[in-house]
């Protein structure tokens, strides 16, 4: 039986490693071939393995010293990905860093593979989609199991979602590098790596939803309804904006179906709900499971949780056009979606709110718990941020803005504020519960961690908004003559400082991560460094487990 | 579980859930939250009344302002256009060679050539004009073609090397290579050194500079304009000024070229284009007459600044 299984499964990965000999062989796309020649040896590799019984998760579960006693939720996926996690974004911070000293220093840039044109996109990937996706996927197991008293639905489809989403990462990563792009900002992947996400994403849903079915609790809690928001809609954005048409399906390129101003406006309201449902929604659902946890208080408000969810969803997805302000889009659409976004204020601010003032009560925290520390910082970032972008979308301030520096900075001190500052609380409190640990290495390392982040966001977003302000007055400034003052060069001489100060924003963040990495290398080694204590949140494994089947209600879940 | 009880700490109920631990408050909204929250959607109300907004069968509604993006930017246009127009009809009106009479009006001139070098120019010869390797610096007193008024704006009308165009710059120099061997064209290299002195003279050299190049570049390299081909004794080089690059430059010839543009710029414009690149420092006073002979060329050329009233402005300017 063991033997016929291990046959079969040599056999898929044979058949595999066929297709991909095929596809190498018939395309006349280079980068393709060698794309295609990677999963076919990936397949060969993996016929070996299973070929040869031996079990590399098993011994890189030992490398990563993973508890070997078995868990009573589903883990082994959460930690893969809390792994996954920290390696994409310390890939992610270290292109950043890269493509910033491109930007200030021209000469870093290496034809073709490695100049800013591509590296670009892999950065932006990395850390949205590799970073954050995986954030995302594993503390959404986490949270879902936790919240519902239940384990995973599926749980072999669970471990496909994870390893999945890498392939996808990895293939779509490679391929910016190969020069493999359809040019959408943030969906630059082309027909057949869309078609893998869309593969793995609907099973992701499936082994969300399916937990949330057998839930032993009455009701969903808060923060699975934004995590089931964020899947959603990632899964609707990611099949419109990518309805496509391959010339052939041996070459990687392919065309859209929307062309024009139709296609930038679908492009759009793809990429500002990426923002909306993937950086907002995904990671107000990780908030409000673990602010409460590390603050050890409840939740402020279930009423605006309520209001501020709906009013949310039902918001975001009407505010794209303001990208395209003063295009060809019909002035129309640009009023909607200025309005939008202008309404959309407060119901963002809602959950800063309730995150924020689930303090209450415990506010003495924020001097002694570095976790509560870097949450309340991410929940003021975000509060920053999301007043921001509704300024930043009507239409006068956007004359000024849009395509300056002021965006990226609005987009940094989101992402690395909000998003980064709130995945590295959540990493901090899942490594020691998911490795059994009795807490990090070291509480006093996270604090240098949030000390280097939140500066270089400072050095980040103060250069990009005066590098970004300087750039907008400079490209609208009239001499007495009534001609242009400036030349676009002339502005980009006039904000290289700025770019300077920024790659040392950059710098600083990227060492926090650093400091990070060793921190949890030694958590996960099982060390505990001797300081002076700070606070934490307290952790009981015995109550860390799902609800036991109630007798009289002895309805098996599954 | 409906377990409500009292949070201690906020003196709030709770709603009575609880998950993994977490309870929630049962606090009501809070009022500047939600006041503000009616104010963003009644100011997108007004909003939407004003501006053109909803999508109806073949178009959207204008809304009450009767604004369009469209229109304001016609609007913005044409008041800019306006404020130049008299300014731009006097340029229009005034012939090339009269504008540095009118300090007033050559201000204007060169302003609006200064804008429109920052457009469509700057690509190639930068921001400052200085140019880089392959693009001329227009900044000094060395030109190709003619630096008097009239012959930037045949250079600018015309281009240079413009197939199409019969009035353009035209001229081609010849690749030495199998004409001249390796140790001769090192001494023509040498010989073109020295006349800048930046090199001992080398009397082979300058036997075949004297057989080969100075038809077009002169006996002493000082160019001829005519031609376009480049002064060659003022140690100023496009191309670089090593002997390598020398030598290079004898194999296969590099030779620049420039757009036309009489077919993309409007007459006025390319006017304050020649005016503006005529002020940056090297401009020269046009010939007086249409015959000139070299000599007089080298008096005009080694006139005092004084004498040349446009290039004053601009050096005072920087």
């Amino acid at each position: 039986m063991q033997a016929e299984t291990a046959l079969t499964r040599v056999g898929i990965w044979f058949l595999v490693m066929l297709a991909m000999i095929v596809i190498a062989a018939g395309t006349t796309t280079q980068g393709f071939a060698i794309q295609a020649a990677m999963v076919g040896l990936l397949a060969l590799a993996m016929m070996f393995v299973t070929a040869s019984r031996f079990d590399p998760l098993g011994s890189a579960r030992g490398f990563f010293r993973m508890p070997t006693t078995p868990s009573r939720y589903d883990d082994d996926p959460i930690r893969w990905g809390a792994i996954a996690t920290l390696f994409w974004g310390m890939a992610g911070f270290l292109v950043g860093l890269v493509i910033a000293l491109q930007l200030a220093f021209p000469w870093l840039n290496f034809e073709p593979y490695l100049n800013f044109g591509r590296l670009r996109p892999l950065h932006t990937s990395a850390v949205i989609f590799a970073f954050g996706g995986n954030a995302l996927i594993a503390s959404s197991y986490y949270v879902v199991q936790r919240t519902s008293r239940t384990t995973l639905a599926f749980p072999a489809l669970a471990r496909f979602v994870f390893w999945g989403y890498q392939l996808f990462i990895v293939l779509a990563a490679s391929g910016y590098l190969l020069g493999i792009t359809q040019s959408k900002e943030y969906a630059e992947p082309e027909w057949y790596v869309d078609w893998w996400l869309t593969i793995v994403w609907v099973c992701y849903l499936l082994v969300f939803g399916g937990t949330l079915l057998k839930r032993h609790e009455p009701h969903i809690y808060v923060a699975n309804w934004f995590y089931l928001a964020f899947i959603i809609t990632v899964a609707m954005l990611h099949i419109v904006n990518n309805l496509d048409m391959p010339i052939s399906l041996f070459e990687p390129k392919s065309y859209p179906l929307f062309g024009g101003v139709q296609g930038a406006l679908v492009q759009w309201w793809y990429g500002h709900n990426a923002v909306g449902f993937f950086l907002t929604a995904g990671f107000l659902a990780m908030m409000y499971y673990f602010v409460p946890k590390q603050a050890e208080r409840p939740i402020y408000s279930y009423r605006l949780s309520i209001i501020h969810f709906w009013s949310l969803i039902f918001l975001y997805i009407w505010a794209g056009p303001h990208h395209l302000h003063y295009t060809a889009l019909p002035d129309w659409a640009q009023t909607l979606g200025m309005v939008f976004s202008v309404m959309l204020w407060m119901p963002s601010w809602g959950g800063m709110i309730n995150g924020l003032m689930t303090l209450n009560g415990a506010w003495d925290k924020v001097r002694t718990d570095p976790i509560i520390r870097m949450m309340v910082a991410a929940l003021a970032f975000y509060g920053m941020s999301t007043f921001e972008g509704p300024m930043m979308s009507v239409k006068s301030v956007n004359s000024l803005s849009h395509y300056t520096n002021w965006t990226i900075g609005h987009v940094h001190s989101g992402a690395l504020g909000w998003n980064g500052l709130i995945t590295f609380a959540t990493l901090y409190y899942l490594y020691p519960r998911l490795w059994k640990r009795k807490r990090m290495y070291s509480l006093r390392m996270i604090n240098w961690h949030f000390w280097l982040a939140t500066l270089g966001i400072v050095f980040y977003a103060a250069s990009m908004w005066v590098a970004g302000v300087t750039q907008g007055l400079m490209w609208r400034e009239y001499g007495p003559d009534g001609y242009l003052v400036n030349s676009f060069v002339d502005s980009v001489a006039a904000i290289h400082p700025m770019y300077v100060l920024r790659a040392f924003g950059g710098f600083l963040y990227l060492s926090g991560a650093v400091v990070m990495v060793y921190n949890v290398w030694m958590t996960l080694a099982g060390k505990l460094r001797d300081e002076a204590p700070m606070r934490d949140a307290a952790y009981d494994p015995e109550l860390d487990r799902p609800l036991p089947a109630i007798p009289h209600t002895a309805v098996p879940a599954e | 579980m409906a377990n409500k009880r009292i949070d201690a700490p906020t003196g709030t109920a709770t709603v009575g859930h609880e998950w993994d631990g977490i309870e929630e408050l049962d606090t009501p909204l809070p009022r500047w939250w939600l006041w503000t929250f009616y104010l963003t959607i009644l100011f997108a109300i007004g909003y939407v009344i004003a501006y053109p907004a909803i999508p109806m069968l073949h178009r959207g509604t204008v809304g009450m302002l009767g604004w369009s993006s469209r229109g304001a930017l016609a609007k913005d246009m044409s008041a800019a256009d306006m404020a130049r127009q008299s300014s731009l009809e006097r340029i229009a009106a005034t012939d090339l060679d009269k504008l540095p009479a009118n300090p007033d009006l050559l201000r204007q001139a060169v302003a609006g050539g200064s804008a429109a070098f920052k457009v469509n120019c700057v690509q190639c010869h930068g921001s400052g004009a200085a140019g880089s390797k392959g693009y001329p610096n227009l900044n000094d007193d060395d030109w190709l073609w003619g630096g008097d008024l009239k012959s930037i704006h045949t250079t600018l009308e015309h281009g240079i090397r413009q197939p199409g165009d019969d009035a353009t710059r035209q001229s081609m120099m010849p690749g030495f290579e199998g004409m001249l061997d390796a140790g001769q064209m090192d001494a023509v290299a040498q010989h073109v050194l020295s006349l800048s002195r930046k090199a001992k003279p080398s009397p082979q050299g300058g036997q075949l500079f004297a057989q080969n190049c100075a038809a077009c570049h002169g006996a002493s390299g000082e160019g001829n304009r005519t031609l376009g081909a480049p002064r060659l004794n003022d140690a100023i080089w496009l191309y670089g000024g090593t002997k390598e690059d020398i030598v290079r430059q004898m194999i296969r010839p590099r030779m620049g070229v420039m757009p036309a543009w009489g077919g993309r710029l409007d007459p006025v414009t390319i006017k304050m284009l020649a005016a503006y690149v005529h002020s940056l420092g090297g401009g020269e006073q046009t010939p007086a007459m249409a015959t000139v002979t070299s000599a007089e060329v080298g008096k005009v050329q080694a006139a005092p600044a004084g004498a040349d009233t446009p290039a004053q402005t601009p050096n005072a300017r920087k």
